[in-house]
């Protein structure tokens, strides 16, 4: 809780430096702009820090935005229902998801590794479905769910509250109740600590395991229709640079990749966290180029200190 | 008698990686099937293909029997690439370029070895940081764009043939000879066996235990930079995302040549089996005109085939009633 504070004022130390030397930042667009990226990175994020916390990883979530993204686009095109197409997103995305909870399980497959292949996998087929195709222009009602804002924006002076921060909002309260007040939560916590001590304690590893990554595909696959209906349209790379920012969140978080340790509350902080560096980098016209540079280094950093954190925590026992 | 015959038939029938049989049902299955799929040109085609993957897949095995990983290879050799073409489009000679693009790979890959080693980061994550700097690196560098104009000398010298073989394929068998010597003939391959399993005891034998590991990151980041020589070659021109992904096909094609991430062992022929399996399977799919994209997919399924085939084979070659 102590080092969710220090990150907190991180944040704070940020948006004040930013707010002091751009003009841009301290509006209210822009800070609902902020608020509304860091939404669709915490809702990849969070079955990411699922995973993360029970000593696994998914490198595929971003390809199965991408993919769970293009097939809801192809289904509510195709049917012009949004219910259809939005439970076609989470489907795909909860298959992938179960697909890498089996390699993990019953090949015995690493996680990074079974994710990785996942990962390149799942691009490979959702460029050859789309064949370098954009499917755009969806109905008003789904748009609102991405780029929507409630209630009513009246400018100049109330900007609206962009709807993904209400999905985000409803999934921080649900994930949140999840992983701390259910059995779920504390075996998830309890397979990352310690795997064989879960295991002899009576808790069916295998099949939380299996549930862990669906759900984290599931996530994606939500992601996926918030950021379809955000962007209005759907390429085959619409999630190929979305996995490297989500594991940053994650980490700055200070959920441990040694699993057992973190919170979502703690991604949602990350995930502010970065969306406050990119759109720092946009507001100071610095060019887009320069991101992933950022992000790695972000990563590197924050695992960094993951391990002097552990190394520190075991001197001390 | 028998059972002394059956013994060693098992031992013949585990000795080779699943790659190996899937390798041959792959040759025969195209071979039928694809239209001037065997033939020599094709095959010289393969191997001038594979020989990329080769010089990425060689120090690829070595790190991941040290219970390691290098994901920035592919963004690492795209940025050696887009130095190298940077120095010739600026009239620099061939081997002025050459030495900087192997000294950006050298830096990565001390810089891995630095992080996994020194650090104590896991490795994956550590390589995925330093993908995006790699990266980023080459997309500053270039503002996205391709670096053309690199004059005619390294395009000369990728076509050249050697005794009648494609200089790639030379420098693939040098790179290989030179990795295998190394292995098989210099105390390199026991450390490394050891550095996944047994690495206190390495210690106590007196080797230099963090220098050595941080070695092997760093010949993986040498053998990138290197291979920009081929790729830049290949494509007569540096692009910041020529290679990226590449090295999923290297940890693809290491797997697949039997080498496992937790018990250190792994051999330099199985990767090349490996890295063959998978030039096989692009350039057979490619004979068949299938998308490159689903050639990717293909990869993913591959590696699950080859892990099934091998727990298979390792357990007809158990002896019956004993557990692993």
């Amino acid at each position: 809780m102590k080092s969710l504070a220090y990150r907190l004022v991180a944040v704070a130390l940020m948006a004040t430096g930013l707010a002091l030397t751009t003009e841009a930042f301290f509006t209210g667009p822009n800070l609902f702009n902020v608020l509304r990226q860091a939404s669709l990175t915490f809702l990849i994020a969070s079955g990411l820090t699922l995973t993360i916390l029970t000593a696994g990883l998914d490198l595929s979530v971003g390809a199965n935005v991408g993919l769970s993204a293009c097939m809801a686009a192809t289904v509510m095109k195709s049917s012009g229902s949004i219910a259809l197409g939005v439970a076609t997103g989470l489907a795909f995305g909860a298959v992938v998801g179960l697909a890498n909870g089996l390699m993990v399980t019953a090949l015995k497959l690493p996680p990074f590794i079974a994710t990785y292949g996942m990962m390149w996998t799942l691009n490979g087929i959702t460029y050859w479905f789309m064949a370098g195709e954009t499917i755009h222009g969806f109905s008003p009602g789904f748009r609102a769910l991405g780029s929507g804002s409630w209630p009513a924006p009246i400018p100049p002076y109330w900007p609206g509250v962009p709807v993904p921060i209400y999905v985000m909002a409803a999934f921080l309260a649900a994930g949140g109740v999840l992983t701390r007040y259910t059995t779920f939560g504390h075996e998830v916590y309890a397979i990352g600590a310690n795997r064989e001590a879960a295991r002899l304690s009576g808790i069916p590893v295998r099949a939380r395991l299996n549930l862990v990554y669906t759900l984290s595909g599931a996530m994606a696959g939500l992601a996926a229709i918030v950021y379809l209906a955000r962007l209005n349209s759907a390429e085959a790379d619409i999630g190929e640079a979305l996995t490297l920012p989500a594991i940053a969140a994650v980490l700055i978080g200070g959920t441990s990749l040694f699993g057992g340790v973190g919170s979502l509350t703690g991604t949602l902080v990350g995930a502010l966290t970065l969306t406050l560096v990119v759109n720092g980098m946009n507001l100071r016209a610095v060019d887009a180029n320069w991101q992933p540079l950022v992000t790695g280094a972000i990563v590197l950093l924050a695992v960094w200190i993951d391990v002097m954190t552990r190394q520190r925590a075991e001197a001390r026992v | 008698m028998a059972s002394e015959g059956r013994a060693q038939a098992r031992h013949y029938v585990r000795s080779v990686p699943g790659a190996g049989y899937l390798l041959v049902v792959l040759i025969l299955v195209f071979a039928l099937f694809g239209e001037g799929f065997a033939t020599l040109p094709n095959f010289l085609n393969i191997g001038v293909q594979g020989s990329v993957l080769l010089l990425l897949a060689l120090p690829m095995t070595l790190i991941i029997m040290s219970e390691g990983l290098d994901l920035s290879m592919g963004a690492v050799l795209s940025l050696a690439g887009v130095v190298l073409a940077s120095m010739l489009m600026n009239g620099r000679p061939l081997w002025v370029a050459l030495a900087a693009a192997a000294g950006v790979g050298l830096a990565f890959g001390v810089a891995n070895g630095v992080l996994v080693v020194t650090l104590g980061l896991p490795p994956f994550v550590a390589t995925l940081g330093t993908l995006g700097i790699a990266q980023g690196l080459a997309l500053v560098l270039t503002g996205g764009q391709s670096v053309v104009g690199i004059g005619d000398a390294l395009p000369a010298l990728y076509e050249s043939r050697i005794a009648g073989v494609p200089f790639s394929i030379v420098i693939a068998l040098l790179a290989f000879l030179a990795f295998w010597w190394m292995l098989s003939r210099t105390r390199v391959g026991s450390y490394v066996s050891a550095l996944g399993g047994n690495r206190e005891a390495l210690t106590l034998a007196g080797v230099h235990v963090d220098l050595f590991h941080i070695g092997i990151y760093a010949a993986g980041g040498l053998m990138s930079g290197c291979a920009a020589l081929l790729l830049t070659g290949r494509m007569s021109a540096g692009h910041p995302t020529a290679a990226i992904g590449l090295e999923f096909d290297a940890v693809a094609a290491v797997i697949v040549g039997g080498t496992s991430f937790e018990r250190g062992n792994g051999t330099l022929a199985g990767t090349l089996i490996g890295v063959l399996t998978i030039g096989v399977l692009r350039n057979g799919l490619n004979v068949l005109s299938v998308p490159s994209s689903l050639q990717v997919a293909s990869i993913g399924v591959l590696v699950i085939a080859a892990l099934v085939v091998d727990s298979t084979i390792a357990a007809l070659g158990r002896p019956a009633g004993s557990r692993p």
